[in-house]
C-alpha cells in the first residue's frame, strides 16, 4: 500500500499540473542519490532479486539466449536489469562492464513533462520521481518523454511502471532494496552530497589504478540524475550497453509539451471569440430583396418562353 | 424524405450527404472533446464526459477510426465540387469583401466557394495525417512497435494537426452561423432560389438550366402523343 505511506506535502513537481503542489514540508528534505559503482559490480543480480522481492513483482521466467542478461530488457514486472558487456581495451585486456539499468530519477524528468494525467507522475523534494499508477491512463506518453527508455506499459492493466527508488522504504528511513542486497557495496545510497563525496573517492581510486578516464555519470542535460554511476570509462558511457552520451528531453517532446500548447489553447479560444465579434461587427451574410426580384424575373422570363407556342 | 411546409424549393444536399456530414460532425466534436484533455490539462475535466480519464484514452482512437471512415465517404462524394478553379483565386483575393459582406463585388461562385473548398482540402489533409499519426501512438496496439523518434514525431504531429483541424472547424461552424440559410441547407438539404443566386451564382444558373430541361421533359410526357403528331 505504497500510496498510503508517502508524504504528499513535499511534492515539488506534478504531471499536467499548472499550480504549485503542496511542498511546505520540502524545506528540510535532503535530496537522496543512489550511487552505482560499476567497477565494483560482480553481476550477481542480488539487486534484481531484491527488487522483485520487495516490490512483489514476479516476471515470467524467460529463456536463456546465450548471454547473462535475463530478462533481456526492462519489463512492466522487471524494474531493473543487469546489462553485461564485454569490452577489450587498448592493451587487449578484457573488461566485463556490468551496468545495473533502472530509472535514473532525473532532476528534470521527461516522463513527467510528457504525462497528460494530473498527478500520475510526481517528483518529491528528495528527488525521487514516482509513478502514481492509480492516476495513470496508459497513454504511453511517459515512454516518449523518457531519454533513458525506462517506463514500460503493463499488458495486465495498461498502466506504466518503473523503479520507484523504493520511495516507500526511503520515506521510512530505509535504503532501497537493491542497495540493501548488494554484497560488494557497489550500490550505495544516501544524501546527494555524501554520494558525490563517495563517488569522488572511488573515481580517484580508479584513476590511481590506471583508469585515467574514470568519472561520475550525472548527465547535465537532464539537470543531473538521482541515480549516478561511477564508470571506469566515463568518457565513453556508450560502452555500458548504450548508456546515452548526453541524454536530454528530446526537442520533439519539448516542442510538443512546452509553451506551444497553452498558446495553441488560447488561439482556439481566440478563434471562437473572433467569430463572435465578427458577427457583432459585420452582421449576418444574407441574400436581399434584389435576389428575390431577380429570381422572380428569371421565372417570369422562362414561363413566357415556355408558354410560347 | 418527406418535405416540410417550411422547406425551401431547391435541393442542395442529398439525404445521404447530410447524414454523412452529420455523422462526421458529431464524431469530430466527440474527438475534439476527448482529445483536448490530452492536449492540455486545462481541458482535463472534459474526460468526465467519457466515463473518466482512462476511458477517454480508450474511446478516442475508436471514434477516430469511425470518423475517418465516414470522412472518406464524404471526401469522395464532395471531391468534384471541391476542386479549386481559377475563379476561386479571385474570390480569395477579395476575402476582405467577403468578410465585410460586400457581396455585390464578389465574382459569381459555383456550388462551393473557395472557403468551402479550402475547408475540404485542409480537413482532408489533416484527417489523413491524424489517422496515420494516431495509429503510430495508439496504446496498447501499435505504439510499442514504433521506433521512439517516430513516436515522438507522431505525438507532436498529432497535436499540431489537431490544432489546425480545430481552428478550421471553428471557422467552418462560424460560417454556418454567419451565412444565413447554410446551416438549414445541411440540416434539411434545401435552399431558396434567392439564396442560391446570391451566394452561389454559377450554381444557380446551372440549377435553373436543369429545372428548365426537367420541365421540358415532363411537358413532353404530359402531352398526349396524338396531339403531338397532328399539325
Amino acid at each position: 500500500m505504497r500510496g498510503d505511506q508517502i508524504n504528499l506535502q513535499n511534492v515539488i513537481a506534478r504531471s499536467a499540473t499548472q499550480v504549485p503542489s503542496p511542498q511546505e514540508r520540502s524545506g528540510g528534505v535532503d535530496r537522496v542519490t543512489k550511487l552505482i559503482d560499476v567497477s565494483r559490480c560482480i553481476g550477481c543480480k542480488a539487486c534484481q532479486v531484491a527488487c522483485a522481492e520487495w516490490n512483489d513483482l514476479r516476471d515470467e521466467v524467460g529463456e536463456c539466449v546465450g548471454e547473462y542478461d535475463n530478462p533481456l530488457d526492462l519489463t512492466p514486472d522487471t524494474w531493473q536489469v543487469m546489462r553485461f558487456d564485454e569490452y577489450e581495451d587498448e592493451q587487449g585486456n578484457l573488461e566485463w562492464l556490468i551496468r545495473k539499468d533502472n530509472c535514473m530519477h532525473c532532476a528534470e524528468p521527461g516522463c513527467l513533462e510528457a504525462c497528460p494525467a494530473p498527478g500520475a507522475i510526481v517528483q518529491y523534494a528528495n528527488g525521487i520521481v514516482d509513478f502514481n499508477s492509480e492516476h495513470c491512463i496508459g497513454c504511453g506518453y511517459c515512454v516518449s518523454g523518457c531519454p533513458f527508455d525506462v517506463p514500460r506499459i503493463s499488458k495486465k492493466d495498461h498502466k506504466a511502471y518503473k523503479c520507484t527508488l523504493c520511495s516507500d522504504r526511503v520515506f521510512h528511513g530505509l535504503e532501497p532494496a537493491c542497495v540493501k542486497s548488494c554484497p560488494t557495496g557497489s550500490i550505495m545510497f544516501g544524501t546527494r552530497e555524501d554520494m558525490f563525496d563517495l563517488a569522488e573517492t572511488r573515481t580517484n581510486f580508479l584513476k590511481s589504478r590506471g583508469f585515467d578516464n574514470a568519472g561520475v555519470y550525472n548527465p547535465e542535460g537532464v539537470d543531473g540524475t538521482h541515480v549516478i554511476y561511477v564508470l571506469q570509462h566515463a568518457d565513453r558511457p556508450g560502452l555500458y550497453s548504450h548508456l546515452p552520451e548526453d541524454p536530454r528531453i528530446s526537442p520533439l517532446v519539448d516542442a510538443w509539451k512546452g509553451v506551444t500548447k497553452p498558446l495553441a489553447s488560447m488561439a482556439i479560444g481566440l478563434a471562437a471569440l473572433t467569430g463572435f465579434f465578427h458577427y457583432v461587427t459585420a452582421g449576418p451574410k444574407e441574400y436581399g430583396e434584389e435576389d428575390e426580384a431577380a429570381v422572380r424575373e428569371d421565372e417570369a422570363r422562362e414561363r413566357e418562353r415556355e408558354e410560347r407556342p | 424524405m418527406s418535405l416540410a411546409k417550411s422547406d425551401p424549393a431547391l435541393r442542395r444536399y442529398s439525404l445521404w450527404n447530410r447524414l454523412n456530414h452529420w455523422l462526421v460532425a458529431i464524431s469530430f466534436v466527440l474527438l475534439v472533446l476527448s482529445g483536448l484533455p490530452f492536449f492540455h490539462p486545462y481541458f482535463w475535466p472534459l474526460t468526465a464526459l467519457f466515463g473518466g480519464p482512462t476511458m477517454t484514452r480508450i474511446l478516442h482512437p475508436y471514434i477516430g477510426l469511425f470518423m475517418s471512415l465516414m470522412f472518406l465517404f464524404m471526401a469522395i462524394a464532395f471531391f468534384k465540387e471541391s476542386l479549386i478553379r481559377r475563379r476561386d483565386v479571385q474570390w480569395l483575393k477579395q476575402i476582405r469583401d467577403v468578410l465585410a459582406n460586400r457581396d455585390e463585388k464578389l465574382p459569381p461562385v459555383g456550388k462551393n466557394n473557395a472557403g468551402q473548398k479550402l475547408v475540404y482540402w485542409i480537413m482532408l489533409g489533416c484527417i489523413v495525417l491524424l489517422l496515420i499519426t494516431g495509429l503510430l501512438i495508439w496504446q496498447p496496439y501499435f505504439a510499442d512497435a514504433i521506433p521512439i523518434t517516430l513516436r515522438r514525431l507522431a505525438s507532436l504531429g498529432h497535436a499540431f494537426l489537431a490544432f489546425l483541424a480545430i481552428i478550421t472547424l471553428i471557422i467552418h461552424i462560424y460560417s454556418g452561423i454567419w451565412v444565413k440559410g447554410s446551416f438549414q441547407a445541411m440540416v434539411r438539404g434545401r435552399v431558396s432560389w434567392a439564396w442560391a443566386r446570391h451566394h452561389h451564382g454559377l450554381w444557380y444558373e446551372e440549377e435553373r438550366e436543369k429545372a428548365r430541361k426537367h420541365r421540358a421533359i415532363s411537358r413532353r410526357h404530359d402531352t398526349p402523343t396524338n396531339r403531338q403528331e397532328s399539325p
